[in-house]
C-alpha cells in the first residue's frame, strides 16, 4: 500500500505513531501558544517601531523616522554607550571572579567550604530590590559618590553593583561545567611536568570554556537589562537605557521608545547567537 | 640529586610503605618490594587489594603514610609528581580533548621548554614507535579507543622516564585488541628498554607479559615471583586460587620425617607428600595435571579417585571436566581435544577414574 502511494508521489497519511509526538494536536497547539505568547508582545513592538504616529495606538504607515529621533536623542544615546560600558568590565570581571571562585570550590577542600558556596550563591536568589536598596544604602554610608567623577569612572558604583548580582550566575555555570572533568587529565598534566598554574591554563581553562561562555553571555545580558538595581545606585547623570527608556515611558510610548528598544533587542539576539555558535563548535571539538 | 646510582641497582625500592585513608582504611600495608632496571613488573589482585594506590604513590598523586619510596636512587618522599622520573599512563588513557595527537604526545617537551623543531621531530619519532605515524594533525575524537591508548602511551613515553607506570591499560579494550595490545606493550618495553610497572587485575594478562609479579590482597603482598613460579609454586591458597584454575581439598597434616608430611584430606586416600606444612593444610592440584582415565591407573605414584562425570564444558581446544568424587566441589580436570570429532571422548553421567602425579600437588598452610 505504502509503496504503491509512494509511487504516486503522494504523502501516506498512516496513523500517528507513539513517538510521533510532533504529529498531535495537543503538542502542537502548545507549541503555537508558547511562541505567541513569548514573541507576540516583542514582534509587536518591533513592528510598531516603524509606525508613522505619534500617539502608536494605531498603525498610520511605516517610517524610519523614529530610529532617526532615538538616534539624535544624545541622551538616549549616551545611556545607551553607559549600558554597554557598564555591560562589557562587569562581564569581564563576573566571568574572572565567577571562573576562579568556581574552581577554588571545586578543587580545594576547606573547612566552611559548603557555607562558603552557599552565602555565594545568595544574590542568585535575594530579591533585587533588597540588593538594590542595600547597595545603595552601602553606597551612600561608604560615601562612594561617583555621580561627579569622569566618564566612564562615574559609572563605577553601577559597575560594582552589576558584578556582585551578576558572578554568582557566572560561578554556578562554570562550576556546574568543572563537574564534568575528568581528573585523570590534570593528573596526566602534572605527571608531564606542568605545574599547578600550567595545569590551570593548559587543561582546565579550555575544559571550562563553554562555561566561561555561557557565564559571560548570562552576565552581559543581566547586566545589560537590568533595572532595578541599577535604579537604586545610578546618581545623576549616570542613567542606563533601561532606566532612561522607563523615564521616557512615563511621559508616553511613542514609536521611539519602541525604536530603542529594537535595537537593545537585536543587539542581544546577535551576541546570543555568537556565544551558542562558539559553545557549540566547542562542544564539538570536546565530543567523544 | 644524589650520586647516580650504579646500573644493577634496582631501579624502584618500596621499603616498609604504608597508605592509611581516614583513620583506619589500610589501603596498603607495610609493603615492601624492589623492582630491576629495564624489566617488565605487574601488580596484580583484585580490586580494592591497594595495587593501584602503590603505583599512584609511585607516580606522586598519593604520600605514604609510612615508609620511603625510592626511584633510580633518589628518594621520592618531598618529590612533587611533576619532578618525578616516571610517566604514566592512565586508565582512562587521559589524553587532552583539545589538542591534536601531536600537541598532546608533545605537551610533556613543550612544558620542559624544549626546542619547537626538536618537538615536532621527536613526536613523530614517538608516533612512529606506536604505530600512529601520520596521524599527529588528528583529534583525540577522532581516534579509536585502542589508538588514543598509543597516543597516551607515545605522550608518556616521549619524555624517556626511568619508569613507565600502566594503570589498568588494557581493560577498556576488546579481547581481540587487548590481546595484540599485550604482545604491543611487550615489544614496546624491548624497545625502549624502559622499566614498566603494570597495574593489572587481569591474571592471564599479568602472565603473559610481566618478567615479575607482585601478586597483592588487602594492601599486602602476598608474593613476588615471575609468572612460571606464581602458577607452579604458589606460596599460599590465595595466590594459587588468584592466579588460573585450581582444585582445592581442605585437611589434615602431620609430620612424616624427612621433609615429608602424611596428608589426610577426604575424599581423597592418606598420601605422604613432600612438604613441612602440618596441622590444617590444604592440598591443591591445577586442573590440566589431572588424567582422566575409565581404568584405575596402574602407576602407583598417582593419587587417584573415582567419580562420575558431572558436567562437560567444551571449549574447542580442550573441555573441562566436572567429575563428582564427594569431596566439597567436583573436580576439575582440563582435557586436551587431541583428536578430532572425538571431543574429550567422555559423557555426563561416566564412571572415571581421575589421578595426578604426587610432584604436581600443592600443599598450603591453613
Amino acid at each position: 500500500m505504502s509503496s504503491l502511494s509512494k509511487m504516486f508521489g503522494r504523502k501516506d497519511r498512516a496513523e500517528i505513531g507513539p513517538l510521533e509526538y510532533h504529529r498531535r494536536i495537543w503538542l502542537r497547539v502548545t507549541v503555537a501558544l508558547t511562541l505567541i505568547f513569548l514573541y507576540m508582545p516583542i514582534l509587536t513592538l518591533m513592528a510598531f517601531s516603524f509606525n508613522d504616529s505619534k500617539r502608536n495606538i494605531v498603525w498610520r504607515g511605516f517610517t524610519f523616522k523614529y530610529y532617526e529621533k532615538a538616534i539624535n536623542n544624545s541622551e538616549l544615546i549616551e545611556a545607551f554607550l553607559n549600558s554597554l560600558t557598564i555591560a562589557f568590565v562587569s562581564t569581564i570581571a563576573s566571568v574572572i571572579l565567577g571562573a576562579l571562585t568556581a574552581y577554588v570550590l571545586w578543587r580545594f577542600r576547606f573547612p566552611f567550604r559548603a557555607v562558603y558556596e552557599g552565602t555565594m550563591a545568595l544574590p542568585v536568589v535575594i530579591p533585587e530590590i533588597c540588593m538594590g536598596v542595600a547597595l545603595m544604602v552601602f553606597f551612600l554610608r561608604t560615601g562612594f559618590n561617583t555621580g561627579g567623577w569622569v566618564w566612564p569612572f562615574n559609572l563605577s558604583a553601577i559597575t560594582i553593583a552589576h558584578i556582585a548580582f551578576s558572578f554568582p550566575f557566572a560561578a554556578i555555570v562554570i562550576r556546574a561545567r568543572l563537574e564534568s572533568f575528568n581528573t585523570e587529565l590534570s593528573e596526566s598534566a602534572k605527571d608531564l611536568g606542568a605545574s599547578e598554574f600550567q595545569v590551570f591554563k593548559d587543561i582546565i581553562v579550555p575544559h571550562m570554556k563553554p562555561g566561561l561562555i555561557a557565564g559571560a553571555l548570562l552576565a552581559f545580558t543581566l547586566s545589560l537589562d537590568d533595572f532595578v538595581i541599577t535604579f537604586f545606585t545610578s546618581g545623576p547623570g549616570t542613567l542606563t537605557f533601561p532606566v532612561k527608556i522607563y523615564s521616557m515611558v512615563r511621559f508616553s510610548v511613542t514609536p521611539e521608545v519602541n525604536a530603542a528598544s529594537t535595537v537593545l533587542i537585536v543587539i542581544t539576539v546577535i551576541i546570543t547567537a555568537l556565544a551558542l555558535r562558539l559553545q557549540n563548535r566547542n562542544n564539538m571539538m570536546q565530543a567523544g | 640529586m644524589q650520586s647516580p646510582a650504579p646500573s644493577d641497582a634496582p631501579i624502584i625500592e618500596i621499603k616498609d610503605v604504608t597508605k592509611i585513608y581516614g583513620s583506619d582504611v589500610r589501603a596498603v600495608d607495610n609493603v615492601s618490594l624492589t623492582v630491576d632496571r629495564g624489566e617488565f613488573f605487574a601488580l596484580l589482585g583484585p580490586s580494592g587489594c591497594g595495587k593501584t594506590t602503590l603505583l599512584r604513590m609511585l607516580a606522586g598523586f598519593e604520600t605514604p603514610t609510612d615508609g620511603t619510596v625510592t626511584i633510580d636512587g633518589d628518594n621520592m618522599a618531598d618529590v612533587q609528581a611533576n619532578k618525578r622520573p616516571v610517566n604514566m599512563v592512565f586508565q582512562s588513557y587521559a589524553v587532552f580533548p583539545h589538542m591534536t595527537v601531536a600537541q598532546n604526545v608533545g605537551y610533556g617537551l613543550k612544558i620542559d621548554g624544549v626546542a619547537r623543531k626538536e618537538i615536532s621531530a621527536r613526536v613523530e619519532e614517538a608516533l612512529e614507535l606506536v604505530k600512529l605515524g601520520g596521524l599527529g594533525a588528528r583529534m583525540p575524537d577522532e581516534l579509536s579507543g585502542g589508538q588514543r591508548q598509543r597516543v597516551a602511551l607515545a605522550r608518556a613515553l616521549i619524555k624517556r622516564p626511568s619508569v613507565l607506570l600502566l594503570d589498568e591499560p588494557l581493560s577498556a579494550l576488546d579481547a581481540k585488541l587487548r590481546e595484540a595490545m599485550q604482545l604491543e606493550l611487550v615489544r614496546l618495553q624491548k624497545t625502549v628498554g624502559i622499566t614498566f610497572v603494570i597495574v593489572t587485575h587481569d591474571q592471564a594478562e599479568a602472565l603473559s607479559m610481566a618478567d615479575r609479579i607482585a601478586v597483592m590482597e588487602a594492601g599486602v603482598v602476598r608474593q613476588v615471583a615471575s609468572p612460571a613460579e606464581l602458577y607452579e609454586h604458589p606460596t599460599s591458597r590465595f595466590v594459587g586460587d588468584f592466579i588460573g584454575q585450581i582444585n582445592l581439598f581442605n585437611g589434615n597434616a602431620s609430620p612424616a620425617g624427612e621433609g615429608k608430611v602424611n596428608v589426610s584430606a577426604a575424599p581423597l586416600s592418606d598420601q605422604v607428600l613432600d612438604g613441612n606444612v602440618t596441622g590444617s593444610v590444604c592440598l591443591a592440584v591445577r586442573p590440566e595435571k589431572v588424567s582422566v582415565s575409565r581404568d584405575k591407573p596402574a602407576d602407583n605414584n598417582l593419587l587417584s579417585i573415582q567419580g562420575t562425570v558431572a558436567d562437560i564444558a567444551y571449549y574447542g581446544g580442550y573441555s573441562n571436566l566436572y567429575v563428582e568424587v564427594g569431596a566439597a566441589t567436583p573436580i576439575l580436570a582440563e582435557i586436551t581435544n587431541a583428536e578430532r570429532g572425538v571431543g574429550s571422548g567422555y559423557a555426563q553421567g561416566d564412571t572415571v577414574w581421575v589421578s595426578w602425579r604426587s610432584e604436581d600437588t600443592l600443599l598450603f598452610a591453613e
